[in-house]
Order: C-alpha cells, then sequence, then structure tokens
C-alpha cells in the first residue's frame, strides 16, 4: 500500500482492508503519537464536508502533522480558472500527500495520474468515497466482532447512494444477507443485483419498514434527498415512510447497531439517539482512527 | 470484377474496408483520422447489402494499417472487414475485433465525468465485447453502443 493512491475501494484487496481495519483499532488504542512529525498533509475540499474534512485533519494533528489546503475552492486559484491538473501539480510540491473531495466524478484518479505523491479520495463526485467504506466496515466489525455472516439492512436511497454500493461491494467477500428498504424509485440498480446473484448472496427487497428488522444485525440508514423526486407531492407522501423511530427497536436484537454516514436529516428521529443501538456519533467519531490508519500506510510509517 | 465493385474506382495498392454499416461511416472516418490523410481515397455509402441492408465502403490508396489502428474501428463496425491490395490483386482478408482498452477515441457519456471537463485522452476498458459496454477508467460509469459518442 505504500505510496499507492486510494481512490477506489476496489484499489485495496480484501487482505489490504483487513490490514487496515487492524491498524485502526491500533490507533483507536494509541491516537496521540508522533508518527506524522516533519509531514505535511494537504486537504483540498472543492466541495463542503464537515466530518470528512474534520476528521482528516483531526486524525494528522493528533498524529502530530501539518495541515495546509482549502475548505473551499472560493478561496483558492480554481476561482481563477485553474485547471485540477495544474492545482495537484503544484500542492504535489508543497505536501506529503493530498487529500482531495471533488465534485466530479473520475477526478480522483485524474489527481492520482498527475500527482507524484498519493492521493486519497475523500470523494469524488457521485463516484467514490472509500475511506467512508473503510469506516463503515471498521465499525460493523468493532460492533459486531466479525465481518462474516451479518444480516445488513439498507434503508433509504439506494439508487444514488454511493456509501451504499460501496458498502454492498466491500462486504459481498463475507457472506452477508442483504435486506434493501427503499421506495420504488430509489431502489438497489440491477448492476448491484446481478452482482449479488452471480455470488449467490441472498437479498430481499421491502417497500417499507417492516417486523423483519428483528433480524438485523446493522440497520444502515441514508438520507432521501428531495431533489430525487421529480414530484414534490410524492416526496413529501413517502419521505416519513423511511424514518427510523424509537419505538420500532424494541423487538431488534440485542448487538444490532444503527449506522448513517451523516448527514441526517429526518430519517432517524432524535428519539433514538439515547437508545444503545444508535452508534452514528462513534461511527464518525472512528472515522478519525481509520484515516490515521490509511495515512500511516500509504506513507510507510506503519 | 462485378458491378458492385465498379460503383467506386478499384485501387492499384492499399486498403479496401467494407462491410461498414451506411449510418456509421462518418464514425470510421473520424476514428482513422482520414481527414488528415493526403492519400487518394474513396468513400461509398448507401450501398446496397444482403448483411447490413445498406453498407458503406472506404478504399485508401497506399496505405496499410496496423492492426491495432484498425481494430479501433470495430466499437462502431464490428463486421467491416479489410481487403489488402497490391497491383489489384486482394492479398490478404482480415476481420476487426474491437481491443481490450480504447485510448482516446471516445467520449463518455456522463457529463459530470472529469474527462468531460478538463482536457484529458479518455480512457474505457471493454466490460464486453458482444454488446460493445465501455467503462470508464475515470468516473467508472458504464455505456453502451447506444451511448458512445466518437469524438471529433
Amino acid at each position: 500500500m505504500k505510496n499507492k493512491s486510494l481512490v477506489s475501494i476496489n484499489d485495496y484487496s480484501t487482505e489490504e482492508i483487513m490490514q487496515i481495519l487492524e491498524l485502526a483499532k491500533y490507533f483507536e488504542e494509541n491516537t496521540e503519537q508522533n508518527l506524522l512529525a516533519g509531514k505535511v498533509i494537504a486537504t483540498l475540499f472543492y466541495e463542503p464536508s464537515t466530518r470528512t474534512r474534520l476528521s482528516f485533519e483531526s486524525a494528522v494533528q493528533r498524529l502530530g502533522g501539518s495541515i495546509i489546503g482549502f475548505s473551499d475552492s472560493n478561496s483558492s486559484s480554481v476561482t481563477k480558472g485553474e485547471s485540477l491538473k495544474d492545482t495537484i501539480m503544484t500542492v504535489a510540491n508543497y505536501s506529503d500527500l493530498i487529500v482531495m473531495r471533488h465534485p466530479l466524478d473520475g477526478s480522483a484518479r485524474y489527481a492520482s495520474e498527475v500527482s507524484n505523491v498519493p492521493i486519497i479520495n475523500a470523494g469524488d463526485g457521485a463516484n467514490q468515497h472509500p475511506t467512508q467504506t473503510l469506516l463503515d466496515l471498521y465499525s460493523i466489525k468493532k460492533t459486531q466482532g466479525t465481518l462474516k455472516n451479518l444480516n445488513i439492512f439498507l434503508v433509504g436511497d439506494l439508487k444514488y447512494g454511493r456509501t451504499v454500493h460501496s458498502l454492498l461491494l466491500a462486504l459481498m467477500d463475507f457472506n452477508p444477507i442483504f435486506n434493501f428498504i427503499s421506495h420504488e424509485k430509489l431502489k438497489m440498480p440491477d448492476e448491484y443485483k446481478l452482482l449479488l446473484d452471480a455470488r449467490k448472496i441472498k437479498y430481499y427487497e421491502h417497500k417499507e419498514f417492516t417486523d423483519i428488522i428483528s433480524e438485523a444485525d446493522i440497520i444502515y440508514m441514508t438520507r432521501t434527498q428531495r431533489e430525487r423526486f421529480s414530484d414534490q407531492l410524492e416526496y413529501e407522501k413517502t419521505k416519513d415512510t423511511y424514518v427510523l423511530r424509537n419505538a420500532m427497536l424494541i423487538n431488534t436484537k440485542p448487538n444490532m447497531k444503527i449506522l448513517h454516514p451523516l448527514p441526517r436529516v429526518n430519517e432517524i428521529n432524535i428519539d433514538v439517539d439515547d437508545n444503545n443501538k444508535a452508534y452514528y456519533f462513534t461511527q464518525a467519531l472512528n472515522g478519525v482512527y481509520v484515516r490515521q490508519a490509511i495515512i500511516t500506510k500509504i506513507l510507510g510509517l506503519k | 470484377m462485378n458491378k458492385k465493385e465498379l460503383k467506386v474506382n478499384a485501387i492499384k495498392d492499399g486498403t479496401v474496408i467494407d462491410h461498414i454499416p451506411a449510418k456509421d461511416l462518418f464514425k470510421v472516418i473520424r476514428i482513422l483520422k482520414l481527414d488528415k490523410y493526403n492519400n487518394q481515397i474513396t468513400f461509398g455509402t448507401n450501398l446496397e447489402s444482403k448483411k447490413l441492408g445498406y453498407k458503406a465502403i472506404i478504399k485508401i490508396s497506399d496505405k496499410f494499417f496496423e492492426d491495432d489502428e484498425i481494430n479501433k474501428i470495430a466499437l462502431v463496425a464490428s463486421d467491416a472487414n479489410l481487403n489488402i491490395i497490391r497491383d489489384y490483386q486482394v492479398i490478404e482478408k482480415k476481420t476487426v475485433t474491437i481491443p481490450d482498452q480504447i485510448i482516446g477515441i471516445a467520449k463518455c457519456f456522463n457529463p459530470k465525468c472529469i474527462t468531460n471537463n478538463e482536457e484529458i485522452i479518455t480512457k474505457f476498458t471493454v466490460v464486453s465485447k458482444k454488446d460493445v459496454s465501455l467503462k470508464c477508467h475515470y468516473c467508472e460509469k458504464i455505456m453502451d453502443k447506444a451511448q458512445l459518442i466518437i469524438n471529433q
């Protein structure tokens, strides 16, 4: 993994993913160290982000590294019409590693080809967000003790949500059962279902929450964006169908945890927050350890 | 020489590309960049064909293609075949096969792909040769033949 960019979750083998998760566990127990002393990490955020950027910066600073970059492309030469290539080639001169979020699909792959320092993709448009997938896997492994043989519920926008697609691909090697809960218009795309069929992985599709959630080990919630519906009336009619409430959790398994990549809007009622099955804020904290693991692995420090 | 071939002049040395779907002739011209050649070139199109309905044909004098160069046209003209001509005689016949990678010919159909927003040479992996589906190396989206646009 040394000096190798992380653009897509497919860039890592299952073995490499497990190594990152092991190392993240080590950083959870030893968060503050001086491993990155003298290293400069650039964070180029062309799009707004709270968790991803701040958890990357927290990960670096807790390891003694320093940060340069921008959190808004309006404060960079992008506003003067500078190309991505020129920005990357310049920033690569000033840093040991670049973390980038960009609104265009494929921008991270391209950046990794023009940069002479490794790139970590922190989200390229609707395409990939591999560090989110790794922290989701870490959260699942930590709460369930394993990634194997789990019953995973994916809820909400299964059509456009890149996090659910990457998570689904990453879990395929661990003999999961999937349950998909979504509106007809936001169903899991056929290309993913075909992959599951080919691997003989069981999956079930549901139009709404039912008693079946009592079988879940993980309920992974996602946000449904209003703009996905051309008919706003339909959005208003259906938006409450996919809201998880505390009262619905009574018969769920004791080990079950609720995950969400955040930000949430209304899809998890705030009365769930105090339930010990709510895990989404700890999941966001896990992002720090996982990003520490990825950065130190790529820089060859661990 | 039969009647059909008489519709366009015979060439002494060069390549005849036959069985191009008539509607795709100009795509083939663009893929091979024939507008940049100084060789004598004859095009024929909307010629009747049992196999294709209407076909097009290209005759290029004094040009012999490398396989890598000519195989690119299989993207739009998978049934095309080549006659290599020396001294008015067909000395070799060839068919075309889609390469595993397509570099710099096609445009990604995804408007949000970085290749449509910066000057980047496109690169696709051929996921299916049968239905011609291509996966963009950058945005990772898969496009089918109907979505395929050949670069100008």
